[in-house]
């Protein structure tokens, strides 16, 4: 029954060269089939690196995707997930066959139609109705197949007015409906979608939605769907696939992939337990507090930890807040919130929390707050502490959605029970130390 | 499977590895994309001239005027012979062909550069786009060509004595010719020029210079004869002269020549067409 894959990709890899192409890339090729020429392997795959946008690599060339494994059933929607430079624009460029993979092979079984980009290959000068059969036979139509569903399309595109009109004459939006329409009339056997969703307004994106979900529906297609929206991809896909650095880190459920997708989004933020203002952290700016860092301490007056690790242990942690009051304004609520590995918000404060008026009625300059945090409450895991600051008429300065990057993980590592009897994490949301009493 | 859409994909399937088809030409596949082809050469066609004024009339003006040019500078200033024909009518023979020719060569060597976005963005077998380039210019010979009928029954009304000669049945097979070479030649540069661009510098002025290396302006004859060997290594050189023997009369024919052209030129496009569908996998990367 192997053929019911409608996919599969067998330890498929994809390397790519760094920096310009050009210089040296004769000598490299001229190595390379000298290699080649004694039945050796390629000498440059071998320094290939895995793809981490962030660490500058030595090598010349890195591993945009590295040993990709995965099977797609016929009929089945997958949708593909990461952050930016995960590798899936590569995957989906190999799957459309726009590039071939370095190592590796995939087997496509059925008409494959991919939908990179809305209107691929129209023509400014050409009127409407030529660009739909243009673009349609790009998309891999015949000619017959188009004219089939000629007013289907226009009348999905809502440009009937316009048919004969030369489409550089059309408003970007209109180009957009013409593009998608077009598409969403192909009718093949595996279909390939990056975010072309995300293009034209709320009602077109709605429209667009509910054709994918017509088109998933049949279950006679097989779709592969990348998207950054989570809402989509939910809407669309039972399954999804988590790209990271150029290999799939998880794969099962969409909705277990998307909450390990946004942990891992929002665990990057820093790996040390403490943080400091840096020249490009301009999102957060605001006339009113202007925070400059933010650690984690084991007493009021110590120095920050440095490392990421708290034994459970330890009773009370406490976090600093250092920043520059500039503005005297009685509303204002600065504050953090602690967060635990699944995404959950365990508890958070603010200043304007205690009755103290020197907490309110804070003095302009220089501020360190100094919060004594519970940690003996909490179950042993990662978290991770951001910051806000609004104003209490509840509106938002900052905070984590805004600026996610403005935060401090640790782990809380120990106590399973004070016996030293347990040896797992216990599955629950909190540990406080619960006493037991006998009468 | 129940539906029976899912029971006739099997001859669909594709695997592609690094190995993928080194040596298959992927004919059937341009083939089963010729609706595409048409589309693409209707839309170079429709495309070029909308907004001028004189639209196709364009095709008419510049061979017109190049013949003219060769005719003062060639046949006057010059005095290179014409082998007793009308200067006008042998430039134009000669620009006609040669046209094509260059057309053919110099747009289907931008094939990846000029189509970088859209091959980026889709699969379809690549070798559709330098087509139906010779294609649209195969259409823009066919008017040109017209032309040089014009010329050619308006010189024999006035009574010049011109004899065409059973070579003239040679002119569909010296039009394939042409276009096999040109497009060979074309997406082989157009592959190489995807990692390494100087070659499209060099093309650019070395089909000019081949030009003159070329019988167009001068016949044959005019060579001397121990350099002539080397003129006909030149493929071009005895399609031209065939052309011009078939309706001139004046020339130099021979099956050997012509022959050697036509392995030539098959040479060429298989190999071109092997170069470019290995480049074709990969050339996004460098392009």
């Amino acid at each position: 029954m192997k053929d019911n894959y409608a996919i599969e990709v067998n330890k498929m890899s994809k390397l790519y060269r760094l920096g310009e192409v050009g210089t040296g890339t004769l000598s490299h090729d001229l190595n390379r089939w000298w290699h080649k020429v004694r039945g050796k392997e390629d000498p440059y795959a071998k320094v290939g690196q895995v793809n981490d946008r962030s660490v500058v690599s030595n090598s010349d060339y890195a591993w945009a995707l590295k040993d990709i494994n995965f099977k797609v059933e016929k009929g089945e929607i997958l949708g593909i997930i990461g952050k930016n430079g995960a590798g899936k624009s590569t995957l989906l460029k190999i799957l459309s066959r726009i590039t071939a993979p370095t190592k590796g092979e995939v087997i496509m079984r059925g008409r494959v139609a991919s939908l990179l980009e809305i209107g691929t290959g129209m023509h400014p000068e050409l009127t409407g109705r030529e660009n739909v059969m243009l673009n349609g036979a790009i998309l891999g139509m015949t000619k017959s197949e188009v004219k089939a569903s000629f007013d289907e399309i226009i009348d999905f595109s809502g440009c009937a007015k316009y048919v004969d009109t030369p489409i550089k004459r059309y408003s970007s939006g209109m180009k957009v409906r013409l593009g998608f329409a077009v598409a969403a009339f192909l009718e093949p056997e595996i279909l390939i979608v990056d975010e072309v969703l995300a293009v034209g307004d709320a009602e077109f994106q709605k429209r667009a939605i509910g054709k994918m979900q017509d088109i998933s529906k049949g279950g006679k297609r097989t779709v592969l769907f990348v998207s950054h929206n989570m809402t989509s991809i939910m809407q669309l896909c039972p399954k999804s696939i988590l790209l990271d650095a150029g290999q799939i880190v998880f794969q099962g459920e969409s909705q277990k992939v998307i909450q390990k997708y946004l942990y891992d989004t929002h665990k990057n933020i820093s790996q040390v337990p403490f943080w400091n203002k840096k020249e490009d952290d301009v999102k957060f700016q605001n006339e009113c507090f202007e925070l400059e860092s933010m650690y984690i301490s084991l007493s009021k007056d110590s120095e920050p930890i440095g490392i990421a690790n708290i034994f459970a242990e330890q009773e009370t942690t406490f976090l600093h807040l250092i920043g520059t009051l500039n503005n005297k304004d009685k509303r204002l609520n600065i504050g953090f919130e602690l967060y635990n590995d699944a995404d959950q918000l365990i508890y958070f404060g603010c200043n304007t929390d205690s009755n103290e008026p020197s907490f309110t009625e804070l003095s302009l300059g220089k501020v360190h707050f100094i919060i004594e945090l519970p940690t003996n409450i909490l179950n042993e895991g990662d978290y991770k502490i951001y910051s806000f600051i609004g104003l209490l008429d509840d509106r938002m300065i900052y905070n984590r959605t805004t600026a996610p990057n403005i935060g401090i993980s640790f782990s809380l590592v120990g106590l399973r029970g004070y016996s030293g009897l347990h040896s797992h994490k216990r599955k629950m949301q909190i540990n406080p130390n619960i006493k037991w009493y006998k009468k | 499977m129940s539906d029976s859409t899912f029971n006739n994909v099997k001859e669909k399937t594709h695997v592609f590895s690094k190995d993928r088809s080194a040596f298959s030409l992927n004919l059937n596949e341009v083939w089963a994309y010729r609706d595409l082809l048409y589309l693409l050469v209707r839309r170079d066609f429709v495309a070029v001239y909308k907004q001028t004024v004189l639209g196709p009339l364009w095709f008419f003006i510049q061979p017109i005027f190049t013949s003219l040019i060769f005719t003062v500078i060639f046949g006057r200033l010059a005095q290179i012979s014409t082998d007793g024909v009308p200067p006008m009518l042998f430039y134009l023979a000669g620009t006609t062909l040669w046209n094509y020719f260059k057309d053919s060569i110099l747009k289907t060597s931008t094939t990846f550069r000029d189509n970088q976005h859209i091959f980026g963005k889709v699969y379809f077998p690549r070798l559709v786009s330098p087509i139906s380039v010779v294609i649209s210019n195969l259409l823009k010979f066919t008017i040109q060509f017209l032309l040089f009928l014009m010329f050619y029954f308006y010189f024999i009304s006035i009574g010049t004595n011109i004899q065409p000669q059973w070579q003239i049945f040679l002119v569909p097979l010296l039009v394939i010719m042409i276009s096999g070479l040109g497009l060979g030649l074309g997406i082989i540069v157009t592959s190489l020029t995807t990692k390494y661009r100087d070659l499209s510098f060099l093309l650019e002025f070395g089909i000019q210079l081949f030009m003159y290396a070329t019988p167009v302006i001068y016949p044959l004859s005019t060579i001397p004869e121990k350099y002539r060997t080397f003129a006909v290594l030149n493929p071009m050189t005895s399609i031209i002269e065939t052309f011009k023997v078939g309706f001139l009369g004046a020339g130099t024919f021979n099956w050997w020549h012509l022959g050697y052209s036509f392995v030539f030129m098959t040479i060429i496009l298989f190999l071109g067409i092997i170069v470019f569908n290995k480049t074709e996998k990969n050339f996004m990367d460098t392009v």
